[in-house]
């Protein structure tokens, strides 16, 4: 079952603050990664890896560079799981 | 029967689906095996996470092989686990970016040393620490690329790689009277994360798609996967301190 951006965000926050331990109110759509979030490159496949899981959906690793902001994220997984 | 059934197998280098290591950890579960997986660090972490995606959750110790402490726990820390090992997979290499990609007249030993030990000495050292859970029969195994010519781009993971080869040789030796094997396959070019983080890489498949008479696929790490598998079986009794050549047969091709 499709889930909606704001469920997106939510699952992504809870994810950021499982393997990161930031507060889930920190992970806002317009946050950069690692710039905002401080989050490195190994962290931020972890949280692909994860998400990939939670909500169905595949992000090759290539599209991976192009999630700057957790807003790219929500939409990049909105968008792959329709 | 499973070529593998009933074997315990150590597995390095699982990192993300496209590692090596993960084709391998899987095609030796299809094949009987109980595999444990080795991570370190905040790699740990997504080695847990990819664990899953095999066809068995595989259990994840700590392993940095650089790391004298981490190695002198191993046995233990993989007894947790099983109680033996009967084959060992190194799939673990690392070289700085300053000494690859073109920088070899440029690389500096600082560096170099880092790559060294991580590609190359590392064989030993893991190859001793699983040695106390190895037996008459057990089996490592390494994952090469053929060391015996200069290759575009690979520069220092290159010279790395001839001082793998020959450390293959010298455990192969000095394992052997206890009836413990060390072999490497000698892959061809795969788009893994190893791969990908060497600069300039399709430089060195181009020359692939160019001469193996078998052809290759650079996409299909299936075919050196199922090479360390043969090897970590007992069907390779009487074999070691060999490099079995997975490349389509460039190795044996004058051009």
């Amino acid at each position: 079952m499709a889930h909606s951006e704001s469920e997106i965000l939510e699952g992504l926050a809870e994810i950021v603050n499982e393997e990161t331990g930031l507060p889930t109110d920190a992970v806002t759509a317009d946050k950069s990664f690692t710039d905002d979030l401080d989050i490195d490159s190994l962290t931020m496949m972890t949280v692909v890896s994860v998400a990939e899981e939670k909500f169905g959906v595949t992000i090759p690793d290539e599209d991976v560079k192009n999630l700057t902001t957790v807003g790219d994220a929500v939409s990049f997984i909105a968008q792959a799981q329709a | 029967m499973g070529l593998l059934e009933g074997k315990r197998i150590l597995v390095t280098g699982v990192l993300v689906e496209s590692s090596f290591a993960f084709h391998v950890a899987r095609l030796a579960q299809q094949e009987g095996a109980t595999v444990v997986l080795t991570s370190f660090g905040k790699a740990y972490r997504l080695t847990q996470v990819i664990s899953r995606r095999l066809p068995v959750e595989a259990p994840v110790v700590h392993l940095d092989v650089n790391s004298a402490e981490d190695l002198d726990a191993l046995a233990e820390r993989v007894k947790e686990h099983v109680d033996g090992l009967d084959g060992v997979v190194h799939s673990i290499g690392f070289a700085p970016q300053s000494v690859m990609g073109g920088n070899f007249l440029a690389g500096e030993w600082e560096d170099v040393a880092v790559a060294l030990q991580t590609s190359a000495y590392s064989l030993k050292a893991l190859a001793v620490a699983a040695r106390p859970l190895m037996h008459a029969g057990s089996s490592v195994v390494g994952l090469t690329f053929d060391a015996r010519y200069a290759w575009p781009v690979y520069d220092w993971m290159g010279v790395a790689k001839a001082a793998f080869e020959a450390t293959s040789r010298y455990l192969a030796r000095d394992l052997g009277p206890d009836g413990i094997r060390c072999n490497l396959v000698s892959a061809g070019p795969v788009r893994s994360t190893a791969a990908k983080s060497i600069p300039g890489f399709e430089k060195m498949e181009s020359v692939w798609s160019e001469r193996a008479p078998l052809g290759w696929d650079v996409n299909d790490p299936e075919p050196s996967a199922r090479a360390v598998v043969a090897l970590l079986s007992d069907w390779f009794p009487a074999t070691t301190g060999e490099v079995v050549h997975v490349d389509g047969g460039v190795h044996a091709m004058g051009q």
